[in-house]
């Protein structure tokens, strides 16, 4: 099971940077979403990785640590809110810019 | 427990919502409820630095949940300082709005609430999950506010600044995944304890997580490879909106603080410590050192004075990475200056920028000027403050910050950046105010407007501040000493928050 989450972790991260380094907002918001999955699923994997195990004291012998299921909790809603706006943020940018590109201009499109 | 600790997150809380809730009342019940709300903030900003002098540490159990396990408050002389440093600052920037540039979008006095609810709660929290949830709240706020007015300088400005602010929370979490995942808590003071007892293989692990959180504090205070959201961003964004955002890049710095000094310092010779400050050295220099460039390099006053921000944190992480008590002590009273100083001239930029016929801020236009004397005055005083001569404050912070510097070593890089930085800032500003003050083109039709007396009493106060702090220097420095002797006793803030649960054992409830 820690390498299937190791993989995972290290493909959701490594194409979420590869796509906020593009140059386009749309994949930037991709990226970024991208990314906080990533985090989010690190985070979690934190309270290390157990299956059948509830986060409950006194059910079963052991237990699994309830906080990162929290803090996770709150990390994917501020994710989540965050990724609304930058996506509302994104469009207003391309309608007011006229170019969806991240610098509001593209520098190679005078060479085209 | 004192339920006055958490009023300075409750109050701009409350009024936010009720301000959303209320989004049809006039403007003028608008402003009076955001002025009311920054004045009783100014009032608990004062209870709490008298507070922090009485007691060094004093707690807030939120739900009664004791700590480790639930999330404390702590209030010392630093985070009351800066409470009160937030609250001021705030007042004055909500009075300057309330002249008119509220108007230019809805929502500003909520949104300037939000922003100060995650402001203050920044500076209390004891708990590092509990920053990173607030730090999201004053973000939040801040991506609104930059926006507020709209317009294409301002998306441009505020799509870098959101997405570098979004990918530096994705680090941020990450690091307290790593912190976690080694403690198992997040609790600073136990955060401390245990990582002072961390075995000698956890050690790589630890420099990474505190690597991580120096990269995250380092984007939200502009340190070198991360700054140049800043210029941009602080020179589009309205006047008061940028005059607040002065405090954010010392939230940065603040964090840094507590968690270098702290979480990180308790351990003997912390050597998970000593690889982040020996990062931030070098780094805080260049900062300091393209800051100074920057200022002499800049079209307008409002990107001049994005520029001074940027000095003030290249001086501020200098010294903070010597890691020294009484250069902590003299780097508060700078914070404290430079806070004001920025601000002001984020406010002066506007301010003079409206009596230009043409070109606003900018220094290639030349420009008929209305109230050359006032607006000349006002500029050469906050130009002389701003450049550390005296008699203002500047002047004493840096002669302070210089002196307790000299016996450190390497100081020579530090005397040399600051002081040729300073020289840049002098000529920037002596070249900007030549131009607009001695010789604007003289009118030729049109009757002068009156001047605005509202924003320009706004200004002179928050100048007079500046002069104040100089000329009571000595009870501040006396209470920023104290405040840095504070932070540099980790035990004792451990002791404080986590008291009887570390004298059972440190063992919780199983």
């Amino acid at each position: 099971m820690e390498l299937v989450i190791a993989i995972t972790l290290g493909v959701l991260t490594s194409t979420g940077v590869y796509l906020i380094l593009r140059a386009r907002t749309f994949s930037v918001v991709l990226g970024l979403t991208l990314l906080s999955h990533g985090v989010n699923l690190f985070l979690f994997s934190m309270g290390r990785l157990t299956t059948a195990s509830p986060a409950v004291i006194g059910l079963v012998e052991d237990y699994t640590d309830p906080l990162p299921q929290a803090l996770v909790l709150t990390a994917i809603v501020i994710s989540f809110s965050m990724t609304a706006f930058v996506v509302v943020l994104a469009l207003k940018a391309a309608v007011e810019l006229r170019s969806d590109h991240v610098d509001g201009e593209d520098p190679n499109e005078d060479r085209q | 427990m004192n339920h006055l600790m958490i009023m300075p997150i409750v109050i701009p809380l409350l009024t936010g919502a009720f301000l959303l809730v209320m989004y049809r009342y006039n403007i003028g019940r608008q402003r009076s409820l955001g002025i009311g709300s920054c004045l009783l903030l100014v009032m608990f900003g004062i209870w709490a630095v008298v507070q922090a002098g009485v007691t060094d540490y004093t707690l807030y159990h939120l739900g009664n949940w004791q700590p480790p396990f639930g999330i404390v408050l702590v209030l010392d002389r630093l985070s009351a300082t800066m409470l009160l440093l937030t609250a001021l600052l705030s007042l004055f920037c909500v009075l300057y709005a309330s002249r008119g540039s509220d108007r230019e979008g809805s929502h500003f006095h909520a949104l300037m609430q939000f922003q100060l609810m995650g402001i203050n709660g920044a500076f209390l929290t004891g708990d590092l999950f509990n920053l990173f949830v607030f730090f999201e709240v004053l973000l939040i706020a801040s991506y609104a506010l930059l926006l507020h007015g709209g317009g294409r300088a301002r998306s441009r400005a505020g799509l870098h600044y959101v997405i570098i602010n979004l990918a530096g929370s994705a680090l941020f979490l990450l690091a307290l995944g790593i912190l976690y995942g080694l403690t198992g808590t997040l609790n600073m003071a136990d955060l401390a304890r245990v990582i002072a007892d961390a075995p000698e293989a956890d050690l790589p692990l630890l420099k990474a997580a505190s690597l991580l959180l120096m990269v995250v504090f380092g984007i939200k205070a502009a340190l070198l490879p991360l700054l140049f959201w800043l210029p941009r961003a602080y020179s589009a964004a309205s006047a008061p909106v940028a005059a607040l955002f002065a405090i954010m890049t010392k939230v940065g710095f603040y964090a840094m603080v507590r968690v270098f000094l702290v979480v990180f310092g308790l351990d003997e010779g912390a050597p998970a410590n000593e690889t982040a400050l020996a990062w931030l050295w070098p780094t805080a220099l260049i900062t300091l050192a393209l800051g100074g460039i920057g200022v002499l390099g800049a079209a307008s006053l409002r990107t001049l004075t994005a520029y001074l921000v940027i000095v003030s944190v290249g001086i501020l992480l200098a010294t903070l990475s010597r890691n020294d008590e009484q250069l902590l002590a003299a780097s508060l009273f700078y914070l404290l200056h430079s806070t004001i100083m920025t601000a002001v001239f984020f406010l002066l930029a506007d301010l003079i920028g409206r009596y230009r016929d043409q070109g606003y801020d900018r220094f290639s236009v030349i420009s008929p000027l209305s109230h050359r004397w006032v607006l000349g005055s006002i500029f050469l005083v906050a130009g002389v403050s701003m450049a550390s001569l005296p008699p203002f404050s500047g002047f004493v912070s840096k002669a302070w910050i210089l002196q307790s510097s000299s016996r450190l070593p390497d100081y020579l890089w530090l005397w040399a950046a600051i002081l040729v930085s300073g020289l840049l800032i002098i000529a920037a500003l002596s070249r900007a105010g030549s131009g607009w003050f001695w010789r604007p083109q003289e009118r030729t039709h049109k009757s002068e407007p009156g001047l605005d007396r509202g924003r320009t009493a706004t200004v002179c106060v928050m100048l007079a501040i500046s002069f104040a702090l100089a000329v009571f220097a000595q009870p501040v420095m006396d209470y920023l000493e104290a405040a840095a002797r504070l932070v540099y006793q980790p035990s004792g803030y451990v002791d404080a928050v986590l008291g009887d649960y570390v004298h059972q054992g440190g063992e919780g409830i199983e």
